[in-house]
């Protein structure tokens, strides 16, 4: 009897191959200020930063099944925390991003408190009224503008970290060396956020949150600790929403309550791209995020129509391809971009048994 | 006495909120549903009674006659079509094609009826007042009322006294049982959605006498309906009504101290209850 000589892997060919590609397309991504223009900067920095939400979403209703409605709470003091920095203490609006993501967490413990108190569905709407209220509150804050809002003062937008060198290297006006950053920094949040999500479902903490979403009891029963598995990805969700969050007010410069904590914005367009993408997969907001901006910058331009075709198409793709479009071509093809399966390759199990 | 008038109008108010809270208590009560578009399904049935009264110059007392089974037929229907196909364990494809309806709703009415803000013309009954006494209640809040007590004290005998709520019951607790016995579960479920749009609709007509309204304020009446079901308890359509006037107590009370606060102090006071008693004042149901 020699050792079972067996290996468990979860790389696939296909795997290996799209990680390649994926390294060509972020070398090709990070040299973006070298070929695209301003508005497409623009584009990508908005494709980037919707996906990090939605990879957050999914993180939560996906896998965590939390099924949040109350993001945009996050996004919001993420976004206020960072102006607040900026104008009361005077801090650099580059490191204020991160104090947005601490801004973030600090309200996710209260929220957390209340909302797991909450089952099911009732959860999704407590933390929408969390939202709400959050929102109400930043409203009477009136040292960032109170219900009307304010901008980024001049002397922070000039005085941003890395915008001088970023214009000097690309002789470009201060405005457009802005944008590079903020694309940057977008494009560093979601290569750690994509990458962060995916080191985390391949550990032995994945396994435990995925056992945690198929079964509670069972998950109980073999040893996990689902409130603790449930704590920690809300805290961390809402530490990346609250970051994604500044940097998108970065990006805009400017911030009123009803934008910052915008239901639609920051809530119905990341479930619709959760949704039609493909839930409970990292491929699937990937796909959803280019479906949707696909959609958004042919359709927009028909108002209340589009986000009425939005809604209709998350409808339909959740009745007819619950898995969304990801789903569909995975169950197809068998494909795994981000696989997370392990895998048992050689060794002599089967033949062993009499 | 400025607060007793006060705290009369908050529990005159929370009539209203009953009204929005009963139509999603039954519905979850029976189905385990949360729908998501419940408000701006409110909205939507004051737009219709609001077309009713336009068309053909009826008071909306008249017109939601008319409105009341129209609303019946697209709850029917809705059930029926949509969300029947995905009620099971599973909740979150309920909640997304919920929310997505939401959002449909929403911009369909904001391109139909556009964004300017309406009111149902109510006429005299809008500006009459009842003298009870040492306060004065005006009719409309006070009719409200009226209706929240009878529509829930009808929701209840329909619920514990007809061969319906025992068909409700039996489907609620046991479905596949309850379909050995000759009940189709999917034409039950449709029937309390259809129900639920009747309660919705009377909501509605109050809600666009009282007040005017948008295709976008639909989210915010289901949160208050919300609100008034976890602090009532869920399963409980008496406590639904305690659960409306909670939260217009608490939402009058904060206004009269600052008109910012108003809608602040209904969540405080919901997240107060979560925290004292997490199951709601008169909870029934284990879920």
């Amino acid at each position: 009897m020699s050792a079972p000589a067996y290996t468990v892997r979860t790389g696939t060919r296909a795997s290996r191959l799209f990680g390649w590609g994926l390294l060509a397309l972020l070398v090709a991504l990070v040299a973006a200020p070298l070929w695209a223009d301003r508005g497409m900067i623009q584009d990508l920095f908005f494709i980037l930063t919707m996906l990090v939400l939605a990879q957050f979403w999914n993180l939560l209703a996906g896998y965590g099944g939390l099924i949040s409605i109350g993001q945009q709470a996050f996004v919001g003091l993420g976004a206020y925390a960072m102006f607040g920095a900026v104008i009361v203490w005077g801090v650099n609006p580059v490191p204020a991003i991160l104090l947005g993501g601490v801004a973030a967490v600090l309200l996710a413990i209260p929220t957390a408190f209340f909302a797991f108190r909450l089952v099911g569905a009732y959860f999704a709407i407590g933390t929408w009224v969390i939202a709400d209220m959050a929102r109400l509150i930043v409203s009477q804050w009136q040292v960032v503008g109170g219900g009307t809002g304010t901008s980024l003062p001049r002397e922070a937008r000039a005085d941003m970290w890395g915008v001088e060198t970023i214009a000097a290297l690309f002789d470009m006006r201060a405005a457009a060396a802005r944008d590079v950053l903020a694309y940057w920094l977008a494009l560093a949040l979601a290569i750690a956020t994509v990458a962060g999500i995916y080191a985390l479902l391949r550990s032995r903490q994945g396994l435990a949150l995925a056992a945690v979403r198929d079964n509670v009891e069972a998950a109980g029963a073999v040893g996990v600790d689902a409130k603790r598995m449930r704590w920690s990805i809300f805290l961390v969700a809402a530490f990346g929403t609250g970051i994604c969050g500044a940097l998108i007010f970065l990006q805009n410069a400017r911030i009123a309550p009803d934008a910052a904590f915008s239901v639609v914005d920051w809530m119905a367009y990341v479930i619709f791209i959760v949704v039609i993408g493909g839930i409970g997969r990292i491929e699937g907001p990937i796909v959803g995020v280019l479906v949707f901006f696909v959609l958004q910058s042919t359709l927009s331009q028909f108002g209340a129509w589009y986000l009425m075709a939005l809604g209709l198409l998350a409808i339909t793709v959740m009745l007819i391809a619950p898995r969304g479009l990801w789903g569909v071509i995975s169950d197809r093809t068998g494909l795994q971009l981000f696989p997370i399966q392990r895998r048992l390759y050689g060794g002599r199990i089967a033949k062993e048994t009499p | 006495m400025i607060w007793v008038d006060t705290i009369l109008q908050g529990v005159l108010l929370g009539g209203l909120y009953a009204l929005f809270a009963a139509g999603l208590s039954l519905v979850f009560g029976i189905m385990r549903l949360v729908n998501l578009a419940h408000g701006d399904l409110i909205v939507l049935a004051a737009y219709l009674i609001l077309g009713v009264t336009t068309l053909l110059g009826l008071h909306p007392f008249l017109a939601v006659f008319l409105a009341v089974p129209l609303m019946f037929g697209i709850g029917y229907a809705l059930q029926l079509g949509v969300l029947n196909r995905v009620l099971g364990d599973d909740i979150l494809p309920p909640l997304l094609v919920t929310f997505g309806l939401s959002i449909v709703l929403q911009n369909v009415l904001l391109e139909t009826a556009s964004a300017d803000s309406r009111r149902l013309p109510a006429g005299e009954t809008a500006v009459e007042a009842l003298n009870l006494g040492p306060v004065t209640v005006g009719l409309l809040p006070f009719l409200t009322f009226a209706s929240a007590i009878a529509v829930i004290a009808a929701l209840q005998y329909l619920f514990y006294r007809t061969a319906m709520g025992r068909a409700f019951r039996a489907v609620s607790d046991d479905p596949v049982t309850a379909s050995l016995m000759g009940i189709r579960p999917a034409s039950v479920f449709a029937l309390a959605t259809g129900i639920a749009m009747v309660v919705v609709t009377i909501a509605a007509l109050y809600l666009g006498m009282r007040a005017t309204f948008d295709p976008a304020i639909g989210p915010s009446r289901l949160i208050y309906a919300f609100e008034a079901v976890i602090i009532g308890g869920l399963g409980s359509l008496w406590g639904t009504l305690a659960g409306g006037v909670v939260i217009g107590v608490a939402q009058t009370v904060g206004a009269a101290i600052n008109p910012e606060w108003q809608i602040l102090a209904g969540h405080v006071a919901f997240l107060v209850v979560l925290l004292i008693r997490p199951r709601g004042l008169f909870p029934r149901a284990v879920d």
